[in-house]
């Protein structure tokens, strides 16, 4: 069944897009400004076209961490979203169990984005580290100061220990939506538990799991405080996402223009991928249907 | 047994999920020196030094209440706007529907580093550079989005036969939304208001950006032990374990209206 049209509705959509356009406009119109300025200092600027945008797409250090990022956010969306589901799927449906379990679930969302990295610091370091201590007593050598592969395993470790939470906790309310009726049903044909989560489970978590999707990828594909704190992008260059390389180009080398150009290329990346994904997903759902 | 072998999986996860956190506890509990003369599984000599500098510097427990204060005006902020603005999204055809749909979910892709400086300019060309309000509002920016996506789902799973008795009833639209609508979709109002205060609570950037002294987070006041001489690693274990403690607690609050689920039977 068509929605109805009704053009009133925007009534009701008007105040959710002064609020967000008030701080979303005008920066980003300064930032593409930006990008096309040579900025000596105050009142000093020069108009300079597309050269940033060209130094910055020719950049071989740029394009590492841009490979390095494609890499960790795949990973990270294959480990997160089917470990997510299938925790809500174990997670108990009613009783105190419920109650404990999303208490627990939500507590590494709550902590601020630096601490995480001081907690993975705490956590691993040979010296007073739990996780460290211990793998080092088991005779591995693991030092994610040294070893790049060390602090790739620490940094995905940290990042699936922090977000998977949240793909679960919205997994979860999805699967709690679903009326018992479509249970009751699913028994009286004899469905495997399979088939259950096949042509149920799935269909129904569909809109929850589209905004898993998009918000693990979103957010993985910017992520800057946890990896900066644990590692500094370190050892070497082998954990320096695209956000810690950014920084340090804006902030490091005081480069405004191509900062600026980097961001709009990086914004339109997310974007892209982003608009993909939420197309496949809409798409995936109606053939459920 | 297959309940059996869910629940232990689930136990397991649990205990991994729990590890960091309780290392951060047991730093929390004992001194720096000690932190660092000994490894050990458990606070040997527990004490509660840490906290207790914490709870009585107010340039530490000033940070947690300007915290709380921009955090709960974002979330109220952001519910009120979005609870409308989704349902005319999940129930309407409208001029422009779609873009504007996507188009709010843009605004959580711009990487922050550059984008700050315009920000700050913005804020304090309406002077609200260091209030409250300010950090409120520039959350808005990816919590609205947030909202209305996620209520937009869960209202979309509500038929829409129930609107149109409503209206049949005899039920205005403010009154049926207020009294029928919300109720009915409790668990997704929950879920929301959570996570809106979640990613107002964790975000550094703009908060840090935004303010100076009045209204500067906890999250900013913990950087600060950092840049110290040295890390003092009890003082901060302490301080993070303060900052779960809110959120935990709104979640408490929500979790059974997340429980619930969803009362469709009532039509």
């Amino acid at each position: 069944m068509e929605k109805p049209v009704n053009q009133k509705a925007w009534f009701l959509v008007i105040p959710v897009f002064l609020i967000v356009a008030f701080s979303a406009i005008i920066p980003l119109m300064t930032v593409v400004n930006y990008s096309v300025q040579d900025i000596f200092g105050p009142g000093q600027r020069v108009f300079v076209g597309t050269e940033w945008y060209q130094e910055v797409l020719s950049d071989n250090r740029l394009q590492d961490a841009l490979w390095r990022q494609f890499l960790f956010s795949t990973l990270v969306l294959l480990i997160e979203i089917p470990l997510g589901v299938l925790i809500a799927l174990a997670m108990p449906k009613r009783g105190w169990g419920v109650s404990l379990s999303l208490v627990l679930l939500a507590l590494p969302l709550l902590i601020p984005w630096n601490v995480i990295g001081t907690i993975w610091i705490i956590f691993t370091r040979p010296d007073i580290g739990l996780f460290g201590h211990t793998l080092n007593s088991l005779g591995i050598t693991f030092d994610h100061t040294a070893a790049p592969f060390d602090a790739w395993i620490t940094v995905l470790l940290m990042e699936v220990w922090h977000w998977t939470p949240l793909v679960t906790l919205l997994a979860y309310a999805g699967l709690q939506a679903i009326p018992d009726a479509y249970y009751h049903a699913a028994r009286i044909d004899g469905a495997s538990s399979w088939a259950v989560f096949r042509y149920i489970q799935l269909p129904k978590m569909r809109g929850v799991l589209t905004i898993a999707v998009l918000l693990r990828f979103m957010d993985s594909f910017l992520i800057y405080a946890e990896p900066f704190v644990l590692t500094g992008g370190g050892p070497g260059n082998s954990t320096t996402f695209l956000s810690i390389y950014l920084v340090k180009m804006a902030v490091g080398q005081f480069d405004l223009g191509p900062a600026a150009a980097f961001s709009i290329v990086y914004f339109l990346i997310i974007l892209l991928f982003s608009w993909l994904f939420y197309q496949a997903l809409q798409n995936v759902g109606r053939g459920n249907k | 047994m297959k309940i059996r072998f869910k629940t232990i999986g689930l136990i397991i996860y649990f205990v991994l999920l729990l590890l960091p956190i309780y290392w951060m506890l047991n730093m929390s509990l004992r001194t720096n020196a000690d932190i660092l003369g000994e490894f050990s599984l458990y606070p040997s000599d527990p004490t509660l030094v840490n906290y207790l500098k914490i709870f009585t510097e107010p340039s530490w427990y000033s940070g947690y209440i300007n915290s709380l204060i921009y955090v709960s005006i974002n979330t109220v902020i952001s519910l009120l706007m979005a609870l409308p603005a989704a349902y005319a999204f999940s129930r309407y055809q409208f001029i422009g529907d779609k873009h504007l749909f996507f188009w709010l979910l843009t605004n959580r892709m711009a990487p922050p580093a550059v984008f700050l400086l315009p920000f700050f300019q913005l804020y304090s060309t309406f002077g609200l550079i260091d209030t409250h309000i300010a950090v409120a509002l520039s959350h808005c920016l990816f919590n609205v989005p947030l909202a209305v996506w996620i209520l937009e789902g869960f209202m979309s799973g509500i038929p829409r036969e129930i609107d149109e008795t409503a209206y049949l009833d005899g039920y205005s639209f403010p009154r049926f939304f207020v009294l029928i609508f919300i109720p009915l979709i409790r668990a997704g109002v929950g879920v929301t208001a959570f996570f809106c205060f979640m990613f107002s609570w964790v975000e550094l950037l703009l908060a840090r950006t935004l303010t100076t002294t009045a209204a500067k987070p906890i999250a900013a006041t913990m950087t600060r032990t950092v840049s110290a001489t040295g890390l003092d690693w009890g003082l901060l274990a302490a301080a993070g374990i303060l900052t779960i403690v809110p959120g935990a607690l709104v979640i408490w609050f929500v979790r059974n209206y997340m429980a619930k689920g969803f009362a469709l039977g009532r039509v």
